[in-house]
Parts: structure tokens; C-alpha cells; sequence
């Protein structure tokens, strides 16, 4: 029973991909929408269920769905494996998919290509379930290319945009090389342990030299950084807002983009081998949580600012992982995706409002006017910031209060300013957005207007989840969740500290955050003038934050140029040399070609003719033998006969 | 007793006229009636050797000569017909058609 509904689990939403993109053009957008959203509901049930069993029993499930490749070394099959950690991805996944799902009927409404964005969308999930259910490397790595492409078709929703074009190839191409180092990795982990199955590898997984497992460790992980958007890789995940809101909320911060951080928790035997990955994996996260952060200051699109935001709250993750929290992470992971999912599908719900506004300083002034909205979304500021008992502050302060109560203190001090930093930018969002005096338009404030309740449905039901989703770790390091995960996850390195500690720790927590808020409140409310003379006064600050610390701009001049470059030269290259010799080749044959046909003009044809020619002459003469004449013939007839008579009588005499 | 070679010599004369008329007169007539002087020659010949060689065959053989000779003289005429109907001529020298 239990197998059966893990098979199920992915079936659905392909259903619904086979049938909205073969023949969705058919029927209404009101079918199509009810098939998207109907099929992720039920793998969402089944995911309950299949999550109720896992729970009774608390052992994993293995599940062979097809037979795919056996011969030689290698046997993989088309199997999933839930344990633990899947089933926490797994109720994230379709239920946050779900949420999102159910609102895009109502943010998608009357959009061309309605049936293609959720067809895209299912397929997403379809990739994303065997991403997180796959029991072995080659069925993450279809799910992680899947997940990819549904993300680059996603973002380029609306094709016809330059700049959503763009980014989507620039997502796509940023995520191969990640790819290609987590295919170097599955090479490896095969020509290690002669199999690709989680379950075989590790537990083999202690054979393993220490250079292996840190060569392993970080291939895998230059697969997490390129998928999970970590410096120096982060750069797509920015422009990828350019896709639909719901889009920027399913698969740029709730799922997709945490893809890195399960692989990591998946793969947590591997890296617990090598003590440098982990330093590498942590430092990473550090850097790209405060990086990120600096950057999300000043952003002045209310996605671009949440971008970076997940941006820097997936470096916590990693940040978690590094440091050898990895129910932390996940705790972190699941949280975010409710937060942040909240923010992101509340920006949505703004942006509608706006008719498609996402300049914040053309905004101002609407708590009143679109109050729910409002609401849910100073619900996710507030879990993002970390302010209690919502959900943000349990998952980073245990990610905070690991990596103090483990000596990485460093790590612990970047970790606390980018939660100063986090706090900040993210009331600023709010106040710029939803406070003070309105800076729009006259034309787009006579629209406003609240969203539907398909919209706002939703959005509540990820508000309360972004509220009470914290007590699911509560207390911190011992509850629920961990005792759930620990089997998958593993303990983290038990070891007692004192409640204390811990208390102070999360008061110190609780100050950054109120802290945060504190300034933003004075800048943005108080004294309105405040930011701008502050970025006046540290004018080359403000406008390398501004301009993202120029490193697209980098990138362009140390990669795209050169590379266009090349492509130039190679095409010029081809265009001249190649082309030349290919030309040269033709020339070469078109001369042959010339010359056999005079050859065969003159020389045989020429010698065919002579020979005829010459037939004809002396035909010409010796015809003149037959008159026609019988006494000719007579004469020639008796001239031959006394020929012969003489002939013979000559024969004769010898 | 006359000689062999008498006969021989009178078959000898006779074939040459046959001959020389065949080669020379343009009449068809006068060409068909070479033809069977040249026959009548062969004739002699064949039948003073079987005379002097005590062998019957040559005469047989003459005696069919003659019937063919009969035959061919009759063809011969019939030809000569049809062709003076066209041409109203017997000359040979006009009767060239058979040429490249």
C-alpha cells in the first residue's frame, strides 16, 4: 500500500503534464488549471500517507518503480527511496507546490500560454519529486536537469521579453557548470563503489581514502553551489526573477534552489569524511549569506531584494551544513520555503495590484488599501528577520547557536551580521512598500485593488505555517524534526551545552533582529531623509552595492567577453580556414571535373570519332565494288577464279 | 578412237564463248544462253571423263545438270519478263537496282 503511493507520488503531476501539454489547447483555462493544481493536491495526499506510514514504522522505504539499466557494473533503476529527510522535502515540495499552485490560477489569470505555465509547472514538479525521491545518483541527476530546465523555461515565460530571455539562458548556462561538477562527482562516487544506490554507497562509504572523499565532496558541492545559487555562482538567481511571480516563489526559493542543500544533507556520510569540504562548504555559505545580504540593502525591485534574500538564506543553509547542522539546514530549509514562499507570493499579490509595478519607490502607502496582503506579508518579514516565535527565528538561531556552541566563531559573527542585515533590508521592503506617504501614479492607485480569494487563500495558509512551522523544531536541537531526521541527518555531533548558553545565544539573536528593525523604523519612518544622506555620504558603498558589487560585470569582462570572443574568432576561424579548405576541396574537384569533361570531349569522344570517321571514308571507297552490275560481279567471279587457279597451281609446283 | 583431250579442248572452247558472252553481250537473252553454252560445256566434260574413266557418275551427274539447267532456263526467262514489263528493255547494263 505504502509502495504504492510512493509510486503514485510523482505520477500525477505527469499525468497532468501529458495532458495539459498534448491537448490542453482543447479545453478551457478553467480545465487545465483544475488538472494542474487536482494532480498536485493528490500527490500531496499521497505524500500524507505515505508520510503517516513512514512516521508508524520509522524505517525507510525502498521502492523499485522500473527496471532501467542493468548490465556490466552498472544496475540502476528507476527506484525512490523515502526516508526521513525525502519525506520532509516531500511535504515541502507538493505542499508549498500546492499553495503555489492554487494562487497562480489566480496570478496567471487571463495570460496567454495559461496552459503552457502550468504545464511547465507540473513538469517541475515531476522533476523536483524524482529529484527528492530518487534512491540513487542517476535519478537525482534526471531530477536536477529536469528541475534545470523547467527553471529555464519558467523564467523565459514570457519569450518575447529580451531581458527574460536572457535570463533564462543565463540561468541555464550557469547551472551547467555546477552540473558538470556534480557529474564529475557521480563519475567518481561510481569508479569508487562500483554502484550508484545511496544505500550501497554508504555503507561503503568508510573505505573511502580522505583526498577521495574531499574530491568527491567538493564536486558534489560545485553541483550544490551552481544549483543553489552560492557565491561564486549565485549571479542567475537575481535575473531569474524575470519569470512569473509564482515562478520566483516555487522554484526560485521554496524548492528548486534548495535542491543543493538536500543533496549535501543527502550525501552528509561523504562529507562528514573530509573535514576541508566541510570548512569550503561552510565558509561558502558564510560568505554568500552576508555577500548577498550587503546587496539586498539597497535593491529597489521588491523581487530583486527577496532574490537576494534567498540568495543569502540559502547560504545559512549551507552555512548549517558546513558546520555539520544538517537538521538544522533542513529545519532552516523548511522554513524558509513557508517564509519565503509567503513573501514572495505576497509580492506577487502587490505586483498584481500594481498592474505589474515592482519599483518600491513607486510604491508607499498600502497597508490600507490591500490590508490582507499587508498582513501576510509583515508575517513573513517578521519570520525572515527572526523575531519569535515565528518560524525564521528557530531554524537560523539553531544554524546561529550550532555554530557558536562549536567554535566556529567566525562563521557565527558573518552568520549574526547578515541576520542584522537580513532584518534590515527586509522591514525596509515593508516600510518602503507598505507605509508612509504613496509615490505612484495616479493612473495605477485607481486600480488597486485586493487580490481573489484564490490569491489570498493561500497566502493564509503559508501565514500560518510561517507561524506555527517553528514549534516543529521546538525546543531547539531536540525537537520534533530532529528526532524525525536524525536517522537520515544524523545527530549533528551531540553534545550537551548549557541551557544558558542557549538562552543567551537566543537573546542575542532576538536584539539583532529587533535591532534590525530598530534602524529601519528610523530610517524609513522616522527621519525619511536618513538613507539618502547616508548613501551620500558613502556614495562609492552605495553604488557598488547598488550595482551588486559589479560582478556581473566582471563576469562579463573575465567570461562572456572572452568567450564571445572566442566564438568570434573560432567563427571566423571556420568562416576562412575551414570554409577555405572545404572551398579549396570543391575548387579541386570542380577542376577535375572540367578536365575529365574535356578529356572526354576531345580525347574520347575525339578518338570515337576517327575511328567512325575513318569507317566511313574507306566505306566510302569500297562500296564502290557493289555497282549493282551482274557482269561486274561475273568478271570478278572469273578474275577470282583464274586467281585461285594460279594460286594453286603455284601450291602444287612447291 | 578420239582422245580425251579433244573432247577437253572442244569443252574448253565452248565454255570460254559462254564465258566471254556473259562478260561482254548486254543483252539478258544472249547472257542466259552463255550461261547454258557454259553448262552444256561442264556437260561434255563430265561426260568424256566418266566415258574415259569406266564411271557412270558423270553422266548422272550431267542428266541432273540438264534438268536444272531446264529449271533455271524457265526462271531465268520468267524474270526477264517481268523486267522488260518495267523497263521495256532487256538490257543488263539497266538492271542495277541491287547496289549499297
Amino acid at each position: 500500500m505504502t509502495d504504492l503511493l510512493i509510486k503514485l507520488i510523482p505520477v500525477f503531476p505527469l499525468l497532468a503534464v501529458i495532458l495539459n501539454g498534448l491537448v490542453g489547447r482543447r479545453y478551457s483555462h478553467d480545465v487545465a488549471h483544475r488538472i494542474a493544481w487536482g494532480s498536485v493536491g493528490l500527490s500531496f495526499l499521497c505524500t500524507i500517507g505515505v508520510f503517516i506510514e513512514i512516521l508508524r514504522s520509522g524505517r525507510p522505504h525502498e521502492v523499485i518503480a522500473y527496471q532501467w539499466i542493468f548490465g556490466g557494473d552498472l544496475t540502476v533503476n528507476l527506484a525512490y527511496l523515502v526516508d526521513s529527510l525525502t519525506c520532509v522535502m516531500l511535504l515541502v515540495v507538493t505542499g508549498v507546490g500546492f499553495l503555489i499552485h492554487v494562487y497562480s490560477v489566480g496570478y496567471m489569470h487571463g495570460e496567454t500560454g495559461f496552459t503552457r505555465f502550468f504545464t511547465y509547472m507540473n513538469l517541475f514538479m515531476v522533476s523536483m519529486l524524482l529529484l527528492v525521491m530518487g534512491n540513487n545518483y542517476l535519478v537525482l541527476f534526471i531530477g536536477w536537469e529536469g528541475v534545470g530546465l523547467c527553471s529555464y523555461l519558467l523564467i523565459g515565460y514570457y519569450y518575447d521579453k529580451v531581458s527574460a530571455a536572457k535570463a533564462a539562458s543565463k540561468a541555464f548556462v550557469v547551472n551547467r557548470i555546477g552540473d558538470a561538477g556534480f557529474l564529475l562527482a557521480i563519475f567518481l562516487i561510481f569508479i569508487n563503489f562500483k554502484t550508484l544506490d545511496y544505500t550501497k554507497v554508504f555503507a561503503q562509504v568508510g573505505q573511502l581514502s580522505p583526498d577521495m572523499a574531499t574530491a568527491i565532496a567538493l564536486c558534489l558541492l560545485v553541483g550544490a553551489i551552481g544549483k543553489s545559487a552560492q557565491l561564486p555562482l549565485y549571479t542567475w538567481l537575481p535575473d531569474a526573477m524575470e519569470g512569473p511571480t509564482p515562478v520566483s516563489a516555487l522554484i526560485h526559493a521554496a524548492t528548486m534552489v534548495t535542491a543543493g542543500v538536500y543533496m549535501i544533507v543527502r550525501n552528509h556520510a561523504i562529507f562528514d569524511l573530509s573535514p576541508t569540504a566541510m570548512t569550503i562548504v561552510g565558509v561558502i555559505g558564510g560568505l554568500t549569506a552576508l555577500f548577498a545580504a550587503t546587496i539586498g540593502l539597497v535593491q529597489t525591485d521588491i523581487k530583486r531584494v527577496l532574490a537576494y534574500s534567498t540568495v543569502s538564506q540559502l547560504g545559512y543553509m549551507f552555512l548549517g551544513c558546513g558546520i555539520g547542522a544538517y537538521t538544522a539546514a533542513i529545519f532552516h530549509l523548511m522554513t524558509h520555503a513557508f517564509f519565503k514562499a509567503l513573501l514572495f507570493l505576497s509580492a506577487g499579490s502587490v505586483i498584481h495590484a500594481l498592474s505589474g509595478e515592482q519599483d518600491i519607490r513607486k510604491m508607499g502607502g498600502l497597508s490600507s488599501k490591500i490590508p490582507w496582503t499587508y498582513r501576510l506579508f509583515l508575517i513573513g518579514t517578521v519570520a525572515i528577520a527572526g523575531i519569535p516565535p515565528l518560524a525564521g527565528f528557530w531554524s537560523k538561531d539553531e544554524i546561529l547557536a550550532h555554530a557558536f556552541t562549536h567554535h566556529h566563531y567566525l562563521l557565527y559573527g558573518i552568520a549574526a551580521i547578515g541576520a542584522l542585515l537580513t532584518s534590515f533590508y527586509m522591514f525596509r521592503l515593508t516600510y518602503l512598500t507598505f507605509y508612509g506617504t504613496s509615490r505612484m501614479d495616479h493612473h495605477t492607485e485607481e486600480h488597486i485593488h485586493e487580490s481573489p480569494m484564490v490569491m489570498v487563500g493561500p497566502l493564509m495558509a503559508l501565514g500560518v505555517l510561517s507561524i506555527l512551522g517553528g514549534f516543529l523544531g521546538f525546543p531547539p536541537e531536540h525537537g520534533w524534526l530532529h528526532q524525525f531526521l536524525a536517522p537520515a541527518a544524523g545527530t549533528g555531533g551531540e553534545h550537551d551545552v548549557s541551557t544558558g548558553l542557549v538562552l543567551t545565544l537566543m537573546m542575542i539573536a532576538i536584539g539583532i533582529a529587533l535591532l534590525g528593525w530598530g534602524v529601519a523604523h528610523y530610517f524609513y519612518s522616522v527621519n525619511l531623509s536618513a538613507p539618502d544622506r547616508l548613501a551620500a555620504q558613502f556614495q562609492a558603498v552605495y553604488t557598488t552595492l547598488l550595482n551588486k558589487y559589479y560582478v556581473d560585470e566582471l563576469y562579463d569582462l573575465i567570461w562572456v567577453e572572452p568567450t564571445k570572443k572566442l566564438g568570434l574568432l573560432l567563427a571566423w576561424f571556420d568562416r576562412t580556414v575551414i570554409d577555405g579548405l572545404v572551398r579549396a576541396v570543391a575548387h579541386m574537384a570542380e577542376l577535375g571535373a572540367a578536365g575529365s569533361t574535356w578529356m572526354e570531349k576531345y580525347v574520347v569522344y575525339g578518338g570515337i570519332n576517327v575511328i567512325g570517321y575513318g569507317n566511313h571514308l574507306v566505306a566510302r571507297q569500297w562500296r564502290q565494288l557493289q555497282s549493282g552490275m551482274v557482269h561486274h560481279y561475273a568478271a570478278i567471279i572469273v578474275a577470282g577464279l583464274f586467281l585461285l587457279a594460279v594460286v594453286i597451281e603455284l601450291i602444287m609446283q612447291l | 578412237m578420239v582422245p580425251l583431250s579433244a573432247y577437253v579442248a572442244v569443252s574448253a572452247v565452248l565454255f570460254i564463248t559462254g564465258l566471254l558472252g556473259v562478260l561482254i553481250r548486254r543483252n539478258f537473252i544472249i547472257v542466259l544462253m552463255s550461261v547454258e553454252i557454259m553448262l552444256n560445256a561442264a556437260n561434255i566434260n563430265l561426260v568424256a571423263f566418266s566415258y574415259y574413266l569406266e564411271s557412270m557418275a558423270g553422266q548422272l551427274v550431267a542428266l541432273f545438270v540438264i534438268a536444272i539447267a531446264a529449271g533455271e532456263a524457265a526462271i531465268g526467262l520468267a524474270i526477264i519478263i517481268v523486267m522488260f514489263r518495267g523497263k521495256t528493255s532487256t538490257n543488263v547494263d539497266e538492271m542495277n537496282l541491287l547496289k549499297w
